[in-house]
């Protein structure tokens, strides 16, 4: 039960502006995911939220309370850290319970919240084995069952399944997905994976070089993205990029000449271009079909068969590009090939990386997840 | 393989004759101990001998063994703890709320330890004469607590450095204050380090002999003074010199023997962790 708000906070490590003003709005109960390269501030902005860093300026809000001052324990928000940071000297039930011990909870009521939070997470068996006698499987559920037993206002992750194998990855994405609907908590997640983002997130912010790229939910980013940096981020395979000029444009659409040769008209306001520019064209592998009547054409390089999918490294005349086919094609390497995509999937983007603004909007864009209880009933617990 | 052999041979015969080397004096210092003062200085010295306990009787005699000792473990295990008490807050700061200057500190810290003591025995002296500590326990526990300072607070500095900052920070998050934070969590993490910084403080305290010599006469006097008291008055007598210092240091030889498991693993514990 908390609202985050985040205005123009900025962040300074000496001379550098590691976060360069960003404004927020997470509400209630919602699972919001920070997502970006490497070092893009994501943790750095994740700990000031936290209280384990102090933002340079700006405000940031816990339901509408300026909490800047507020230290780390007394702003009722619970972390699970990329390397667990389980104590090593005590048990599991010990290092669930810590929080409680040090907030002089009686032994007995300790007990059972941590229980409670072990029944959850499957950890029952494991109360009196120390970290070192568990996987890292294990460990995360305690990481994030201390959490529980502390019942924050919001929970925050910073990256906590990059640690694991990528099957184990799977499997505690979907945990922590089942988690988020049962306690019904606000969550923030930081993570580098935009697939863990796409996923799990029911808002994505999108970081670069300590700015907000966009925010917006999955669907919305991967079928609008506001600009080329999102677009190349979200979805996997990358989109294919390619320049392409302008024949003609106006608010109902633009008219482009695509490689080869042909020509195609992307709906898209183009209000602002003239024929001669020179704009980037995006389309996503997975909107590339094989068609023999297609405009482009390339070669196979390489051929990568999932069984259900097939993926196509193609030489075209606009770079290397991969294409999404059907799991049965026949075609083999060193293939020519046609192809094709609805125009309505391009994306342009103009000289400054700002995509045009779409005509129509995906109609899966403001689709949440779940029924969003909140708004449709007076229960609160 | 077999030259791994060979070198595993050559590796353990050298770890043998350095142990050697460096236990002889002890081994031939306890062996002067239990012969008569004529066999003690005897050229060439004599290997086999009838082993007799006269000069432990005599030293048993002429002094007070028991209140040395007892002044020994007191000073020794005081200035310890009172060192652990001062430099585990020091070293928490360098640690983790580390400024551009502590490593000029720490550095600085150490240099003092560069500095003959006779250099600074003057003031000191004069100090403890005008505060009334000459010749007493607490004195001594002080001093000693200032000359080890430097070297405990630069071992307790390299292991807290060592504990990973989110178990750190999950503590704050969990709601620990600073001291709950140290209490709980630093100090239980690096008990390995700190037991051996300890034993290590207790060691270099019980064998100092310069600040004891100097700052006791009779009342505070270590087992360093009782050593030293059977060197001069009469001339040298080695059998009975030889018997106080082997009653002097086996206590800590035992202590030392007992935990050498534990030192070995607190000394390299960042190492192995
Ligand atoms: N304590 C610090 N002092 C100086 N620079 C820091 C500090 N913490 C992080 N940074 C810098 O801030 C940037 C963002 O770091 P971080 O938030 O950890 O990135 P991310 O979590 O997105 O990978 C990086 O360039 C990093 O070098
Ligand atoms: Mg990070």
């Amino acid at each position: 039960m908390a609202t985050l708000e985040l205005n123009n906070i900025v962040k300074e490590f000496g001379d550098t502006q590691v976060i360069k003003g960003i404004d927020l709005e997470v509400k209630d109960r919602e699972f919001v995911v920070f997502v970006g390269p490497s070092g893009c501030g994501k943790s750095t902005l994740l700990r000031m939220i936290a209280g384990l860093e102090s933002a340079s300026s700006g405000d940031i809000k816990v339901d509408g309370q300026r909490i800047n001052e507020v230290g780390p324990a007394e702003r009722g928000l619970a972390m699970v850290f990329q390397s667990y940071a389980l104590y090593p000297h005590m048990t599991v039930e010990d290092n669930m319970g810590f929080s409680l011990r040090l907030a002089g909870v009686p032994r007995a009521e300790r007990r059972q919240k941590v229980l409670e939070a072990a029944r959850i997470l499957q950890l029952e068996n494991l109360l009196d084995r120390k970290p070192k006698a568990l996987s890292g499987g294990q460990r995360q559920r305690v990481a994030i069952g201390r959490a529980i037993v502390r019942n924050p206002s919001i929970f925050l992750f910073d990256e906590p399944l990059s640690n694991l194998d990528a099957a184990l990855r799977v499997q505690m994405r979907i945990e922590l997905a089942r988690l988020h609907d049962e306690l019904d908590a606000t969550m923030i997640y930081v993570t580098h994976d935009q697939i863990e983002a796409m996923t799990m997130a029911d808002k994505i912010v999108v970081l670069q070089g300590g700015v907000v790229e966009q925010v917006g939910s999955p669907m919305e980013l991967y079928h609008h993205p506001r600009n080329r940096f999102v677009a190349g981020f979200i979805g996997s395979p990358k989109m294919n990029f390619v320049d392409v000029e302008v024949l003609d444009a106006n608010a109902e659409g633009v008219s482009v000449r695509l490689p080869g040769g042909g020509e195609c008209r992307v709906p898209v306001d183009g209000g602002d271009c003239r024929p001669g520019d020179t704009l980037t064209l995006g389309i996503r592998p997975e909107h590339l079909t094989l068609d023999d009547q297609g405009p482009l054409s390339g070669k196979i390089v390489v051929i990568e068969r999932l069984g259900g999918v097939t993926s196509l490294y193609l030489d075209t005349e606009g770079g290397e590009w991969i294409l999404m086919a059907d799991g049965d094609v026949s075609h083999r390497v060193h293939d020519a090939v046609r192809f094709g995509f609805e125009p309505g999937r391009a994306h342009l983007f103009a000289e400054d990386g700002l995509a045009l603004a779409s005509l129509e909007r995906h109609p899966l864009v403001n689709v949440e997840r779940k029924e969003n209880r909140a708004s449709t009933s007076g229960d609160d617990h | 393989m077999n030259q791994t052999l060979s070198k595993k041979l050559v590796l353990t015969l050298l770890a043998w004759f350095i142990a050697l080397v460096v236990f002889f004096p002890i081994f031939w210092m306890i062996l002067t101990s239990f012969k008569t003062e004529g066999e003690a200085v005897a050229t060439p010295p004599s290997l086999f001998f009838d082993p007799t306990l006269a000069g432990y009787h005599e030293v048993m005699a002429r002094a007070d063994y028991v209140k040395f000792a007892l002044n020994s473990v007191i000073v020794s295990v005081g200035s310890t703890l009172l060192a652990l008490l001062v430099a585990v807050p020091a070293a928490y700061s360098m640690a983790f709320l580390p400024t551009p200057r502590t490593r000029g500190t720490l550095l600085w810290m150490l240099s003092t330890k560069m500095l003959p003591p006779v250099g600074v025995l003057m003031p000191i002296y004069l100090i403890f004469r005008d505060l009334g500590l000459l010749d007493s326990l607490t004195g001594l526990t002080i001093v000693y607590m200032l000359m080890n300072l430097p070297i405990v607070v630069w071992m307790l500095y390299t292991f807290f450095k060592d504990v990973p900052r989110d178990i750190l920070e999950a503590g704050r998050m969990d709601g620990a204050g600073t001291l709950q934070e140290v209490l709980y969590l630093l100090m239980p993490l690096t008990l390995p380090g700190i037991a051996s910084t300890g034993l290590l403080s207790v060691i270099l305290s019980w064998n100092e002999a310069f600040w004891s010599l100097n700052l006791t006469t009779s009342d505070a006097a270590p087992l360093t003074a009782f050593i030293a008291s059977f060197s001069s008055p009469e001339g040298l007598f080695w059998a009975k010199l030889s018997a106080a210092s082997t009653m002097a240091i086996a206590p800590i030889l035992i202590l030392g023997w007992m935990t050498q498991k534990q030192m070995v693993r607190g000394l390299t514990f960042g190492a192995v962790k």
